[in-house]
């Protein structure tokens, strides 16, 4: 029993979960055409809330048609429940020596978990500033960039689109440069 | 598109209405799939995102690097094979809009939210799974972020 608990909790090799990834592309083909992407449901959620009144047109459209979208993300919400929190990981993620000093230089401590305690603590305003800044980002940058990881990075080059090159490359330059330059800046600032 | 077409269900037929509410379990079952497979491949740690920005593991690189391998095999045998989407339909890929500006400006925003807080679209929804509740904080402004972008979009270079 408790062998079982250990195989539900434990993490896969990259061998393992990025093959499984790369299957959810032809999967949702398969499912009824649809390209493979996450981010177009915030869109979806703007065209929801927002009263028609104040609704640019990039948000008028039947958003209806594209529920299995919204389907999806209450799927990865599920998924999260499940092997995030009922069956998580009790150990740390396994990082390289390299990484784990990394993450002790941005003055934070690798826990078990998903996202380090020091980036969720909210009684500090600062991670509430990281949090808002880093969401803005996302938010503005993946639509204006057509598409996220699962739209570009894993759909857009399975499928051999040269704007999903470009986009991801430069989600690449993107995070290099804020994980490198922006972030221990910003730690330096709200420890 | 324009302004007015906002009547739902009019082109819902009874005998379709089953098959539409299927249909939907099945993405819902897929999206179950893929929020499993993003936690136990720890694509939605921060540690490993941080990890992957800074060069310091093979982990993360060789788990995009299969998946859009194995994704590129099995769609392209998909497509060969002839076989038909679950509705009858042949299948097919829709191109990404040409051009480059937008993906050059959109994708290094995007990119330096992620390196940030170390979340994607994906990891939202599954942290919020996870009961990682301050990634509310991020959600409400990545949708912030998104209407913005739906504000300006004509100013903006694409």
């Amino acid at each position: 029993m408790t062998e079982l608990l250990d195989l539900l909790r434990s993490p896969w090799p990259w061998y393992v979960g990025g093959p499984l990834i790369g299957l959810t592309v032809p999967l949702l083909l398969w499912l009824g055409n649809k390209g493979f992407g996450i981010s177009a449901n915030l869109r979806h959620a703007c065209a929801i809330l927002l009263p028609d009144s104040a609704k640019p047109s990039f948000f008028r459209y039947d958003w209806r048609k594209e529920r299995w979208n919204l389907m999806f993300a209450g799927g990865l919400v599920l998924g999260g429940l499940l092997t995030g929190l009922i069956f998580a990981n009790p150990d740390p993620a396994r990082l390289s020596a390299a990484g784990v000093q990394s993450v002790q230089e941005l003055g934070m401590q690798v826990r078990p978990g998903l996202v380090p305690a020091e980036l969720t603590d909210l009684s500090n305003p600062g991670v509430w500033l990281l949090l808002a800044f880093s969401g803005l980002l996302v938010g503005f940058g993946t639509r204006y960039g057509g598409g996220c990881t699962s739209g570009h990075a894993i759909t857009g080059l399975s499928t051999l689109q040269g704007p999903s090159l470009i986009a991801t490359v430069s989600f690449f330059v993107g995070g290099i440069l804020s994980a490198n330059l922006l972030l221990p800046l910003f730690m330096a600032v709200i420890r | 598109m324009t302004g007015t077409s906002s009547i739902p269900g009019v082109h819902t037929e009874p005998s379709s209405t089953t098959r539409a509410a299927t249909g939907l379990l099945l993405y819902l079952l897929a999206g179950l799939y893929f929020g499993v497979v993003l936690v136990k491949s720890e694509a939605a740690s921060w540690y490993r995102i941080q990890e992957m920005f800074r060069f310091e593991s093979f982990h993360m690189f060789g788990l995009m690097g299969s998946a859009v391998f194995t994704g590129m095999v099995t769609t392209m045998l998909l497509r060969r094979s002839g076989l038909k989407s679950r509705d009858g339909q042949t299948i097919r890929v829709t191109d990404k809009e040409k051009g480059w500006r937008r993906y050059v400006f959109g994708g290094l925003t995007f990119g330096m939210g992620w390196g940030l807080a170390g979340v994607c679209p994906g990891p939202i929804f599954v942290l919020l799974g996870a009961g990682v509740w301050p990634i509310l904080v991020v959600l409400a402004f990545a949708l912030l972020g998104t209407y913005l972008y739906g504000v300006l979009k004509d100013k903006l270079p694409h």
